[in-house]
């Protein structure tokens, strides 16, 4: 079987501490949460890090605090955490949805979503094992210098693979990083290149502390995921939605996200301001599909045939927007998932 | 004691003959092996851990096609905690199970074959310290052409994969004729020709390899190994270590799943025992899930051609089928493959004329061999597809037609299998009435569908895989003064159930519950010969086996205890852990006090039974390969759903009959049909074992697109839609207690089911397997140009196919033999040196 490379390991009990211990080995320590992408990771050689840093006993990073200004999530909250708690729905939902999406239940318990918002971009060429990637010589995300989706290409395309990050950027979401010698927030769609290979703005002596919420009153979200298996698998292309509408039903508010279509998230500001000041029927939602598809510029490095996956996007914007219009589309969300829904 | 009474409401003790009153057999019962796995007490290959014990890891050619000019292993030698390190010289015979493809070596010597073929072997104190080593082992190789598909195999003869075969890199070429086949399509209505391709895919089973080698006390080879066929292991241990057989022991641990893909003697297993011997230390080895799939020996991916005459009413006149079969780097069991392409066509309906041409081409990737169905699925799904073309352009409708051509009973077919109990024509009717077929068929709204197959398979290869005139089963009992009974095999438990069956018709003989009974199997030191389970072939033959031995204790009982009640023998029954006197229940022993008069009057008491199929009537060279003692027969109905604008494909519904003779154990049974409907299912959907080759210009390989557990798609148990099992049971008298197959069939009509479903649904055909959204898409978009709603194949390349064997059908005055081949005899045929038998999986 596949075997762990020998590592250090080290657990703090404060977020002070585990910031001095990052701060001491810089790049040669990375942080551990609940260990689902990173672990097999390792085993495949994908990284390999001198000392791991587990996050799990430190108390602050599994709190939560609602308030009548918003929310604050600790980073080490499990996705099964965040799916049992009622108090992620109406705005939140697209969260919980995306939380529940993710993987089994299994790798749910977990799995953190401090971890899922940090998750490696993943990629047909990279995601093998250490003797898979030295047969094709490797590649430019790991140990090569060719990038095998797109071989002119300087920089990489690996995916990015997270389900709560395109659920969280609609709605708004900032995250508070932790060093040694600093705190700073930022919002969740800034912490993110669109680069394979240096996907993440998170410097190696940082830690992601928190996820922060401004109130999400009177708004509504979704989130949809395509995949293999609708019981477990990482996305291909996803869609998150976030609307605010006024009595009569015309839209104040809108944000959509496609992601697991680039090595970040993708925000479709066009397609969402093309739906303020309108109520969401037949017309509006089609035109605003067909502007947020645009975005998606799908590769040959994940599971599907990518020009299908293309295809495919201004559907998924559709099931989306219609949801968020109150349509009942539980044939469409049953036929792609067997998660839990909300 | 021995006359206590019988409570008044005690069941009146029934003859005892088999089909009635039994109270075993046929009663849903938890399986004996139940309480060990579902408490995680089973010990499967890689539970074993011995003091001293070594890890061994593989070192494996990242190139797809290349010689070994040198390998120095000085290095990883010299590395600390590393204590030996193997190369293709220390183990260099070749094997392979057929007699006929001897092509394998555990390390290969000069000649790498596909990305993961091994080249050495590091043996360390700990896996990781085997694993860093293979990295300082240095290999030097000469890149060699890859082929990458059956298509540049013809047309690249050079460099030769192997040096053997028919020519270039052709493996085998078949061609059978029976009967006039031209006749048969000038006496048609209509001719139909359809191109189907089914994509090859794995086994995956749960459980990766993975084997213990020890030198013994004594100084002997033990292997503990996850195999399906400890006895053909065994052989080829003999061989290759040049060892006595009597001086090796093979242990086939439970395996965690099996499915045809740990049937082979593998490369690992020999290295960790050769690595034993000469360490004296146990050696382990547990395969990593990328190294599975480079064992392989799955589904072979197969283009077929299908040429069909029918008559306006349904009548098939005439069938020929080509089919071009991509067997991968090596040989394994690709010879019984290609034949199997051709074999079972004719078990289902009735065709009077047929031509089989298959050839087998080796490619540079890890080989095909026997996956659950083994080399039927493939044309089964052509055939049943274009069954379903048939019926439209008749406008029959397709359960209608299939019931007007369904073979008969105890025939004979073209190709001379001789059929047993066929209760197709049930399992359809079945079907019809429980999916609501009638209101559903063509009559769903656009996006929904419902459509129809069948399929038949062999209760146990016919002929083993190494000629010989033995038993292919046998069964040893222990009858002890205590009232246990020990039944030893050399059977092995692969999860579908083995021993549970043995133990079941052991207790039914006797009047015993299966607690009493203990299995030991799979063990070639403690049981008598089993080939293993592949073919389906262990309830039939070991049971008929087990019950040759059962009811063998039974008469040495019986005598014993009918000298004692001074009764006729006759009068002596089995029940409820005693035994009666029928015609007086009143007067009665416990069982185990009968034994003991039993083992007083005759001493010691072990009994032995033993089985061999009858004898086939195909004689022509090639007709080992499809005879069987009886047939198994299923028909299922699938509903799906597809969107029409996404090509998204959902499966809500499984209806499926089968014709299972006697359910020994129904939930076992069931079990075993919702198991092969879910790996049809993921076939038909999902499944590819596909490859990736890269551009020329930079490094050409051709890799495993992504051999993980995660990206090769197969449905969770999350993904199954509701699965509605009918059995249909008919003893048939060939079986025990006319128990028929269960382990293969039910997978075959689900993937030509899908495909016929979705035609249903949206009006398009997917003529290749798996089925896909982006497919569906394709096709949907054929349809609205106004072109052909196809997605599939569209040409079969040209082939050198052989002249034919003419054989002339039993209705033609057939006698089983070719006219242009040395006529052949149902005697026993001469001893022959083994490379020439006709074989057999």
């Amino acid at each position: 079987m596949m075997r762990l490379p020998l590592f250090e390991f080290r657990a703090p009990r404060t977020l002070e501490e585990a910031a001095r211990i990052l701060d001491g080995e810089r790049t040669n320590a990375m942080p551990l949460a609940g260990g689902t992408d990173l672990l097999p990771n390792m085993k495949r050689r994908q990284q390999v890090p001198r000392t791991l840093m587990s996050l799990r006993y430190i108390k602050d990073l599994t709190r939560i605090r609602f308030d009548h200004s918003g929310s604050r999530l600790g980073a080490c909250l499990t996705l099964s955490d965040i799916v049992a708690d009622p108090r992620f729905r109406n705005g939140l939902t697209a969260l919980a949805q995306a939380a529940a999406q993710v993987a089994t239940p299994q790798i749910r318990n977990m799995a953190t979503l401090g971890g899922n918002l940090c998750l490696d971009t993943r990629c047909n060429y990279y995601d093998q094992s250490y003797e898979w990637r030295k047969s094709i010589d490797f590649c430019l995300k790991k140990d090569g210098t060719t990038c095998w989706v797109a071989p002119g290409s300087p920089k990489c395309m690996a995916v990015s693979s997270t389900d709560t990050a395109p659920a969280l950027i609609v709605l708004g979401a900032r995250v508070r990083l932790v060093s040694r010698s600093e705190e700073r927030e930022l919002p969740l769609a800034d912490l993110y290149n669109n680069d394979g290979l240096h996907y993440i703005r998170r410097r190696p002596d940082e830690i992601l502390a928190e996820v922060l919420l401004d109130s999400l009153h009177g708004w509504k979200s979704t989130y949809w995921k395509l995949r293999r298996r609708g019981s477990f698998d990482f996305p291909v292309l996803s869609v998150a939605a976030a609307a605010r509408f006024s009595s009569n039903g015309v839209v104040e508010d809108a944000r959509i996200a496609i992601s697991s279509a680039a090595s970040r998230p993708l925000v479709a500001a066009d397609a969402a301001k093309s739906l303020l000041g309108r109520s969401l029927n037949q017309e509006t939602i089609a035109e605003a599909a067909v502007i947020a598809a645009r975005v998606a510029k799908p590769l040959d490095n994940t599971d599907f045939d990518m020009t299908w996956r293309k295809k495919v996007a201004a559907e998924f914007v559709t099931y989306a927007l219609r949801e968020l219009r109150g349509d009942d589309v539980h044939a469409e969300r049953e036929s792609l998932t067997r998660n839990p829904s909300f | 004691m021995a006359d206590r009474k019988v409570s008044p409401d005690q069941p009146t003790p029934a003859t005892g003959s088999v089909g009635n009153g039994l109270r075993v057999i046929g009663v849903p019962r938890r399986r004996v092996d139940a309480r060990a796995k579902v408490t995680g007490q089973t010990r499967y290959a890689d539970d074993i851990f011995l003091p001293r014990m070594a890890h061994c890891k593989l070192l494996r050619s990242p190139h797809p096609h290349a010689r070994i000019r040198e390998i120095d292993a000085s290095r990883a030698r010299a590395h600390r905690g590393v204590y030996l390190v193997l190369t293709g010289e220390d183990v260099p015979i070749e094997y392979g199970i057929l007699p006929v493809s001897q092509d394998e070596q555990a390390l290969c010597v000069d000649h790498v074959r596909h990305v993961g073929d091994p080249v050495a072997a590091v043996i360390a104190r700990e896996e990781l310290t085997a694993f860093e080593a293979l990295d300082l082992i240095d290999v030097d190789y000469e890149i060699l052409t890859t082929i990458s598909d059956p298509e540049e195999a013809l047309a690249t003869p050079e460099p030769r994969i192997h040096d053997y075969g028919e020519e270039g890199n052709i493996h085998k070429r078949v061609a059978l004729d029976f009967g006039n086949v031209d006749e048969g399509f000038a006496e048609a209505d209509e001719i139909f020709e359809d191109t189907f391709f089914y994509q090859g895919n794995t086994h995956l089973p749960i459980e990766q390899h993975a084997s213990v080698a020890i030198k013994d006390p004594e100084g002997k080879l033990t292997i503990w190994t996850s195999t399906q066929t400890p006895h053909y292991l065994h052989r080829a241990l003999a061989k290759v270590l040049q060892m006595p057989p009597a001086h090796i022991r093979v242990i086939a641990t439970p395996n965690g799943g099996g499915f045809g893909g740990k049937s082979d003697p593998f490369n690992h297993e020999i290295v960790v025992a050769k690595a034993a011997l000469m360490l004296d230390r146990p050696v382990k080895i547990c395969l990593t899930r990328e190294e599975v799939f480079y064992c392989h020996r799955g589904r072979h991916p197969v283009l077929m051609k299908f040429k069909t005459g029918v008559k306006k009413d349904g009548t098939l006149t005439a069938m020929h089928l080509q089919t071009l079969i991509d067997g991968g780097a090596y040989g394994s069991y690709g010879v019984a493959s290609t034949f199997y392409t051709g074999a079972l066509q004719t078990t289902t309906y009735h065709i009077p004329r047929y031509r089989f041409q298959g050839c087998r081409t080796f490619t540079n990737k890890p080989p095909c061999g026997p996956k659950r169905g083994h080399g039927t699925v493939q044309p089964r799904f052509g055939q049943e597809v274009q069954l379903d073309k048939i019926a439209e352009k008749l406008k029959i409708d397709p359960a209608e037609l299939r019931l007007r051509i369904v073979e008969s009973p105890d025939a004979v077919t073209a190709n001379f299998l001789r059929l047993s109990t066929i209760n197709l024509a049930e399992c359809i009717r079945r079907i019809v009435k429980v999916s609501g077929w009638n209101e559903k068929f063509r009559k769903l709204p656009e996006g929904r569908g419902v459509g129809l197959a069948c399929s038949a398979y062999l209760t146990g290869a016919g002929l083993p895989i190494y000629w010989n005139k033995m038993p292919q089963s046998a069964v040893q009992l222990k009858v002890d003064r205590g009232g246990g009974v020990t039944v030893f095999s050399g059977t092995s438990e692969i999860g579908q159930g083995s021993d549970d069956v043995l133990a079941s018709i052991v207790a039914e003989v006797l009047g015993l519950d299966t607690f009493d009974i203990r299995t030991y199997t799979g063990d070639t030191d403690l049981g008598p010969v089993d080939l293993g389970s592949y073919s389906s072939r262990v309830t039939i033959m070991a049971g008929n086996a087990a019950l040759q031995a059962a009811e063998c204790a039974k008469s040495i009982i019986a005598d014993a205890v009918a000298e004692r009640l001074a009764i006729p023998k006759d009068r002596v029954f089995f029940a409820d852990k005693r035994v009666f006197d029928s015609a007086a229940p009143e007067k009665s022993f416990a069982f185990a006090e009968a034994v003991c008069f039993a083992e007083a009057r005759f001493g010691t008491i072990g009994t032995v039974g033993s089985y061999t199929p009858p004898k086939s009537p195909a004689l022509f060279k090639g007709g080992g390969v499809g005879p069987s003692p009886t047939y198994s027969y299923s028909a299922a109905v699938v509903e799906v759903a597809v969107n029409p604008v996404t090509g998204w494909i959902t499966v809500p519904k499984i209806w499926i009959a089968h014709d299972i003779g006697r359910a020994l154990n129904p939930t076992l049974v069931r079990g075993q049909v919702e198991g092969g409907v879910y790996m049809g299912l993921g076939e038909a959907l999902m499944e590819e074992q596909e490859f990736r080759r890269l551009p020329k210009k930079l490094s050409h390989a051709l890799v495993h697109k992504f051999p993980s557990i995660l990206e090769y798609k197969s449905p969770t148990s999350l993904d199954m839609p509701d699965v509605i099992t009918e059995l249909i049971e008919e003893p048939d008298p060939r079986g025990p207690f006319g128990a028929k197959e269960v382990g293969q069939g039910p997978l075959l009509p689900i993937m030509p089911a899908v495909a016929n479903a979705v035609y249903d649904a949206v009006g398009v055909r997917i003529d290749e397997v798996p089925i896909s959204p982006e497919k569906i898409v394709k096709a949907l978009a054929e349809k609205k140009a106004g072109r052909t709603p196809r997605f599939g194949p569209t040409h079969f390349p040209h082939v050198d196919w052989p002249e034919s064997l003419r054989v002339p059908p039993p209705w033609e005055g057939g006698d089983g033999n070719a006219v242009n081949d040395v006529p052949r005899t149902k005697k026993p045929r001469p001893e022959r040196p083994e490379k020439e038998q006709v074989l057999n999986s």
